[in-house]
Order: structure tokens, then C-alpha cells, then sequence
């Protein structure tokens, strides 16, 4: 895969000079959950975007310069982490959930 | 309008999907996302190629929009459920879509696609298909849609709601952060418009939080409920979402949305924008 990072999503046709990524995988017991729903809070806690994970547990966001925080929802489980973004660099992220 | 004409809930949809005057149709943003598995019976209306107009940057006129609910089976008398992911943002333009070409009895599935999910209730990758009908839409209901004079011409004196996130508003994020942020317009807002971001209307799971609830949330950011109200966002989803809260929960008859939103105004020239976390002054 042209442009993959760490085994993370590629990052082929981004320019990631202007961008501040925040991409990962949600896993549950060390594999991968499709379908669960990844949002993103900025500093405030406010609402920015959210996604579905794709069917290999991947998300992805073009945040901006500073603190996020993952709000991640799953069927029978919710999980924050806390992640630093800045323009220019992918923050790679696993989140892993509690098994239910 | 109240709560129980225009929000169904999971259990309803469950129950009546297979009513014979009942439509369920699925929109999303990510239009694949309905062929990957939906709500047994739904058919699917995609917001890019089905309802915008494939030249112009303008929705499908009223006989296109004939055509399209001829050919997917959409009687005039049928009820239509909408439901999608990103917490109905995409469906609830339909909804508005469906008001603006007057569809007497649209509703929404209360959490969308989400909480149906969450809940693990069962998707189905069955193709539907309905017998084609005669569709008849009524003309654009412009009580509803606001177009760019208008909104320059409101700044000052009506309610203007950006419901984007704070990011978007001040200036600092020019997409939702699941987009690029390389776009053409300008950072900001619309001076004097207050920043009511859709997701205070929602719970975590997608569904719409209490009228007392939503009440207080607009009220709160100033929000004058004697006048005019528009809605704008980046594109006009999200404040579709929130047109619906205005206008179809809480009942406001004077609610528009204005659908250019960002992505027209901010690229427009001329026109005074503002930057940061306050409304600003004209």
C-alpha cells in the first residue's frame, strides 16, 4: 500500500503538509471492530466530526493544531482517549475497548 | 408540529416497515454505506446524485424530482421514513427536501442509522425494489430555503444560526474534521451569527434531546423566537438538522435553510465575514 504509515491507513493523495491527522484502528480484545462510531471533541468537549469505523476497525479525522479527545461508541461500550494533533504529522491511534 | 408526527423510534420501524403506505429510505453522506447493509425494506436515495442537479450547483427541479420518486416507488399519500448515518445529518436534509417540494407526511427514525446499530439490530443487504408510481411535487416551498441576498440582508436583524462546530465558526477548521480542510472559501462566520453547533440537539446515541431541553439551548445563545430564524452550515445538512429541530420539535413557523451555506458565502466577494468565537458586528 503506496504511502502507509506503522501499518495505519494510507495516507496516499492527502497532503499531509496542511493537515493534522488523527487516524487509528478500534479494537476489542486486539481485533479490529467494524462499524463502531468514533467522534471527535475538541478541547471545550464540543461536538467536531464523528465516523464509523470501516470493516478493518480504521477512522480517520483532519483535526487542527491541539488537544482532541476520541469519544469512541461501540454495542455495550464507551471509551474516551485523549490524543495532540498538530499540522503536518499523522497521530496514529489504537483504542482499545473494554471487553463487553 | 409535534414530536410524534415527525420522529418515529426503532421499535415503530421494526413494526411498520412493511406497511403498504409506508416508505423507508436510507441517505447518507457516505453513499455506500447502504449497500454494505440496511434496515430490512429501505431503499436508498443518494443526497449527491439523486437530489442535487448533475451541472448546476442547485437542486433537481420539480420534475426531476418527479421523475425520481415516480421511479422509486414514493406515492404522493405514502409516509415516508427517513433514516442515515453521521446522527441523521443527511436524512434530515432529505426531510427538509421532501417539505421544500411539499410530501405531506415525512418523519424521521429517531437516532438514524447509529442508534440502530448501537443497538444491534439486524441490517439487511437484500435489494428493494418498489413498483413505480406518478409522483406529483408541489412548487419549492421558499418559506423554507434561504438564498444569499437574503442572509447578507438579515445580518443585523434576524437570527442567524451557524450550526457548525466552534472550530468552524471562528475560523480555525474550515471542514467537519472527518473532511480535508484544504477548501477554497474563507475561514469564519456570518457577523452576528450565534453559534449553535447541530450536536446540542443530539445525544451521544443520535436521537434528539427533550423540547424543554432544545428550548433552552437556543434561548441561551439568543436565539429571538418573535423573528425570522435561518440555518446555515457548510453545506446545508447540518442545518437541515437543525431546521428540523426549529421549526418541525419546537414548532417555529419562520425558520429557513439556507443551503449555499459556507461553502457559497464564504467564497463570495465582497461580502463582510467574521472571525473568532463571537458573533462579531456588521
Amino acid at each position: 500500500m503506496c504511502g502507509a504509515t506503522k501499518g495505519g491507513l494510507s495516507v496516499a493523495g492527502i497532503d499531509v503538509t496542511k493537515e493534522a491527522v488523527i487516524q487509528g484502528r478500534v479494537l476489542r480484545g486486539g481485533t479490529p471492530v467494524a462499524g463502531a462510531y468514533v467522534r471527535l471533541l475538541d478541547s471545550g468537549g464540543e461536538f467536531t466530526a464523528e465516523v464509523p469505523t470501516s470493516a478493518t476497525g480504521h477512522f480517520r479525522f483532519f483535526a487542527g493544531d491541539g488537544a482532541w479527545t476520541l469519544r469512541t461508541l461501540a454495542p455495550g461500550a464507551q471509551t474516551d482517549r485523549r490524543v495532540v494533533a498538530t499540522r503536518g504529522n499523522v497521530a496514529e491511534i489504537d483504542v482499545e475497548l473494554e471487553a463487553a | 408540529m409535534s414530536r410524534q408526527e415527525v420522529l418515529v423510534d426503532a421499535d415503530w420501524v421494526a413494526e411498520h416497515a412493511t406497511d403498504d403506505n409506508i416508505v423507508l429510505i436510507e441517505v447518507d453522506e457516505d453513499t455506500t454505506a447502504y449497500d454494505g447493509g440496511h434496515i430490512a425494506g429501505a431503499i436508498k436515495l443518494d443526497w449527491r446524485t439523486d437530489l442535487q442537479d448533475p451541472v448546476r450547483r442547485d437542486f433537481v427541479n420539480k420534475e426531476q424530482f418527479e421523475k425520481l420518486l415516480s421511479e422509486k416507488g414514493v406515492s404522493n399519500d405514502d409516509t415516508v421514513v427517513l433514516y442515515g448515518g453521521n446522527n441523521n445529518w443527511f436524512a434530515a436534509y432529505a426531510y427538509w427536501y421532501f417539505k421544500l417540494y411539499g410530501h405531506n407526511d415525512v418523519r424521521l427514525l429517531n437516532g438514524g442509522r447509529k442508534k440502530w446499530e448501537l443497538e444491534a439490530r439486524e441490517l439487511s443487504a437484500e435489494t428493494v425494489t418498489r413498483p413505480a408510481t406518478s409522483y406529483t411535487a408541489s412548487e419549492q416551498n421558499l418559506q423554507i430555503r434561504a438564498f444569499r441576498d437574503e442572509v447578507v440582508e438579515a445580518i443585523g436583524k434576524k437570527s442567524l444560526v451557524d450550526v457548525r462546530s466552534p472550530d468552524e465558526f471562528a475560523g480555525r477548521l474550515l471542514a467537519p474534521a472527518h473532511l480535508p480542510q484544504e477548501q477554497s472559501q474563507r475561514g469564519g462566520h456570518i457577523p452576528t451569527a450565534v453559534n449553535v453547533p447541530w450536536s446540542k440537539a443530539a445525544n451521544d446515541d443520535g436521537t434528539f434531546k427533550s423540547d424543554d431541553e432544545l428550548k433552552q439551548i437556543y434561548s441561551e445563545a439568543g436565539v429571538d423566537w418573535d423573528g425570522d430564524i435561518i440555518a446555515y452550515c457548510r453545506i446545508g445538512e447540518r442545518s437541515a438538522h437543525s431546521w428540523f429541530v426549529l421549526q418541525e420539535l419546537l414548532g417555529q413557523k419562520n425558520v429557513k435553510n439556507y443551503d449555499g451555506s459556507w461553502t457559497e458565502y464564504g467564497s463570495l466577494v465582497g461580502v463582510p465575514v467574521a472571525v473568532g468565537d463571537e458573533p462579531g458586528t456588521l
